[in-house]
């Protein structure tokens, strides 16, 4: 793909999931430990998202830095606008506030079964 | 200002992320951390260490800035390291009065 396509493509998976995380490896076989906290973030959360694997296309790994001009994966991103990586998430998640945001922006959250 | 970096003997990237943050962000608390024993063998990492690093930050001026605005302002200023040195970096961002409310 070129770059300009490359930009399209993230933008269009971007604006058609409510939540999606640009990740490394995969919900199930996650290959970074700060991807791996994420995921785990949003299992325990109860939202459901969808993942990009960037380890599987160098393209989308480097295209997705330049989107959002930020160097480092994950990316989360809900409702379009991008949240923060990592570090962020955890921070949001351990003041509640993701929950917060998550249900402001109108998106269900599933209370865990007991 | 306190700060556990006293002493940058061997670690040469550490003491440049202190003097850029130093210069650039005017910290009252600049605390570096070389957490790259924590990943040994992982792929990808540098086996000369210094290759990730924990960073807490506590400046006046991430004063009315969201979480994404801070972090970006840091990684602009260490953008050098970041392409060539850095594999990872954890960052905790706070302004002076969030940094206080967190010691009780």
């Amino acid at each position: 793909m070129s770059e300009k396509n490359i930009q399209d493509y993230i933008k269009q998976e971007i604006s058609d999931s409510e939540v999606l995380l640009f990740m490394k490896g995969t919900p199930v076989f996650p290959q970074c430990g700060f991807s791996s906290t994420v995921v785990q973030i949003l299992t325990q959360v109860g939202v459901k998202y969808k993942s990009i694997d960037v380890l599987s296309d160098n393209e989308i790994r480097q295209g997705i830095k330049e989107f959002s001009d930020w160097p480092t994966i994950p990316q989360l991103y809900i409702k379009g606008e991008f949240v923060g990586g990592c570090d962020i998430i955890t921070e949001m998640y351990q003041s509640g506030e993701l929950n917060t945001f998550l249900e402001s922006k109108g998106i269900e959250l599933q209370k865990p079964s007991i | 200002m306190s700060t556990s970096t006293d002493s940058f003997f061997n670690r040469p990237t550490a003491e440049i992320i202190n003097k850029k943050l130093s210069e650039a962000l005017k910290p009252t608390e600049l605390d570096i951390q070389d957490q790259s024993h924590l990943h040994k063998g992982h792929s990808g990492a540098p086996k000369t260490g210094e290759s990730h690093f924990y960073i807490l930050i506590v400046s006046p001026l991430f004063e009315g800035k969201t979480r994404v605005s801070r972090q970006k302002h840091v990684f602009d200023i260490l953008k050098d390291e970041l392409k060539e040195k850095i594999h990872a970096l954890s960052l905790k961002t706070l302004t002076p009065e969030e940094f206080n409310s967190l010691k009780f």
